[in-house]
């Protein structure tokens, strides 16, 4: 008796973990409209709803929880918020004067264009769920194909850039961060002094896993001059064989730090997203407006 | 077989449920910086209340439901949370341990198996992630805010379970002591 409960436990057990290491090697070996993926996006499909109801009715869980936190970070943030004010006073008299400049040179030569995220129709979706390691930076909302998001669409908040579209189904959609360790982003610096020869620089913006409030610029030359502070936005290229997915001019986030490594060319810029990846509740799509582009388009990060 | 099956039904309805609260509720609180993982904790649970059989058959199920919610690779959390319910209940098996902290001291071991095995598995998968200090301050966090809930959630399952969980020589010869019966000692 006892031997056969042995026999029966290691039977199960090995049925389990082989059945698992072919669930593993089938997925790594299909391509993403195989019939594992396809599984998966149905079952996106009919758990969205369901996430979405069990996320409506546990918001009020979610409050009272996240209120003892908001009330512990509360000091810190307003400390902080009174040293952003002031900065940021500083930058706005700075700012309109630069802005007066700037239109002046604008209307000098006659450059007219308009905002880039005017092309795009933005979605505006709730996030319905979010995957809870550290290894995996993605969210799933509740707007899908039937709205007209598709792959790779960029997703922003009010803050800034917050990811793009990785999977679609009829009503939801993954989205993956710019936290993401896949995740690559051409951006550019824009500081607060025109003048500034940082001004302009180009870089990729990566991240590291598990590090979700530091991004990386990397590619960075040592001899570009970056400083604390120094905005980044996506570079967004409009080349006809490259053409990013990123319209230029989305925030990405602010310097925090410059290494320099003693023996590379490049230097390693710490950012911090302006949006709150931790916290989002609501993003857009920026889906192709009627006069947009193409729907499936791809291209470079 | 059937005497089986009203465990089966609330095993699944569990773990159902976990992935649900955890996905839609849990994920979005941080605490420490991290978010809580509810599913190698209730995994964990049932390994110590059901035993092997259960505790692994509950991890690979929760981790495939895991896996396919959230689009990640299929298999992975399976795998992991299957050795969590298996050790777990062998656990149960073979030392059966009584003190009521016992589910804090395994819940903690459970999460961290969970979190150094999803990192193991990343890297032999080909993630390019440095061993950062802050990648294990994460873990860490999340071993300690995990710790913390492994009691409620233990308590929570075995009160979800407990009306059908098969009866144990062992648990009713404990409480045939707690409750008035003679020890052998006193026999004696």
């Amino acid at each position: 008796m006892y031997k056969q409960t042995v026999r029966r436990r290691r039977a199960v057990l090995a049925l389990l973990v082989g059945l698992s290491l072919v669930l593993l090697t089938a997925y790594f070996g299909e391509s993403s409209g195989g019939p594992l993926h396809a599984l998966q996006r149905g079952a996106m499909q009919v758990l969205a709803p369901i996430q979405e109801g069990t996320g409506t009715a546990l918001k009020p869980f979610r409050d009272f929880v996240g209120w003892f936190g908001d009330t512990l970070d509360a000091r810190d943030e307003r400390d902080k918020l009174r040293e952003e004010r002031n900065r940021l006073r500083d930058e706005a008299i700075g700012a309109q004067a630069a802005q007066r400049e700037n239109q002046q040179l604008r209307r000098m030569l006659a450059l007219n264009r308009t905002g880039e995220l005017s092309d795009f129709e933005p979605v505006t979706s709730r996030v319905i769920g979010r995957s809870p390691t550290i290894w995996y930076a993605t969210l799933t909302i509740d707007k899908g194909s039937v709205d007209g998001v598709r792959v790779n669409q960029p997703v922003v908040n009010g803050d800034g850039l917050v990811g793009k579209v990785t999977a679609v189904s009829h009503g939801a959609a993954q989205v993956t961060l710019i936290t993401d360790h896949t995740s690559g982003v051409s951006a550019k610096v824009v500081t607060p002094l025109v003048t500034s020869s940082a001004n302009g620089v180009t870089g990729l913006v990566q991240t590291a896993v598990g590090r979700p409030s530091d991004l990386l610029l990397d590619f960075v030359s040592r001899r570009s001059r970056l400083q604390k502070g120094d905005r980044v936005v996506t570079a967004g290229s409009r080349s006809n064989q490259l053409e990013s997915l990123f319209p230029p001019g989305i925030p990405i986030g602010t310097v925090t730090r410059v290494d320099e490594e003693e023996l590379s060319q490049y230097q390693r810029v710490h950012i911090r997203p302006f949006a709150d990846l931790r916290r989002l509740e609501f993003v857009q799509v920026l889906t192709p407006g009627s006069g947009g582009g193409d729907e499936d388009r791809a291209g470079s990060p | 077989m059937s005497a089986l099956r009203p465990l089966v039904l609330r095993l699944a309805l569990v773990g159902i449920g976990t992935v649900l609260v955890q996905i839609a509720a849990v994920s979005q609180i941080s605490l420490l910086g991290v978010s809580a993982d509810l599913a190698p904790l209730v995994v964990m649970s049932v390994g110590l209340l059901c035993g092997s059989v259960a505790g692994a058959g509950m991890g690979f199920g929760v981790g495939l439901f895991v896996d396919t919610a959230l689009l990640q690779t299929l298999g992975v959390s399976s795998l992991i949370l299957l050795a969590v319910g298996y050790g777990a209940g062998r656990l149960r098996e073979l030392r059966d341990p009584a003190h009521g902290l016992t589910p804090l001291a395994v819940g903690a071991a459970a999460t961290a198996l969970a979190v150094i095995g999803f990192a193991l598995m990343q890297f032999l998968l080909g993630v390019d992630a440095p061993v950062s200090l802050l990648l294990i301050r994460d873990m860490l966090a999340t071993v300690v805010v995990n710790g913390a809930l492994a009691l409620p959630v233990y308590g929570l399952v075995r009160r979800l379970l407990l009306p059908v969980l098969p009866d144990d020589p062992r648990r009713r010869r404990r409480r045939a002591y707690v409750t008035g019966g003679l020890s052998p000692i006193s026999r004696a």
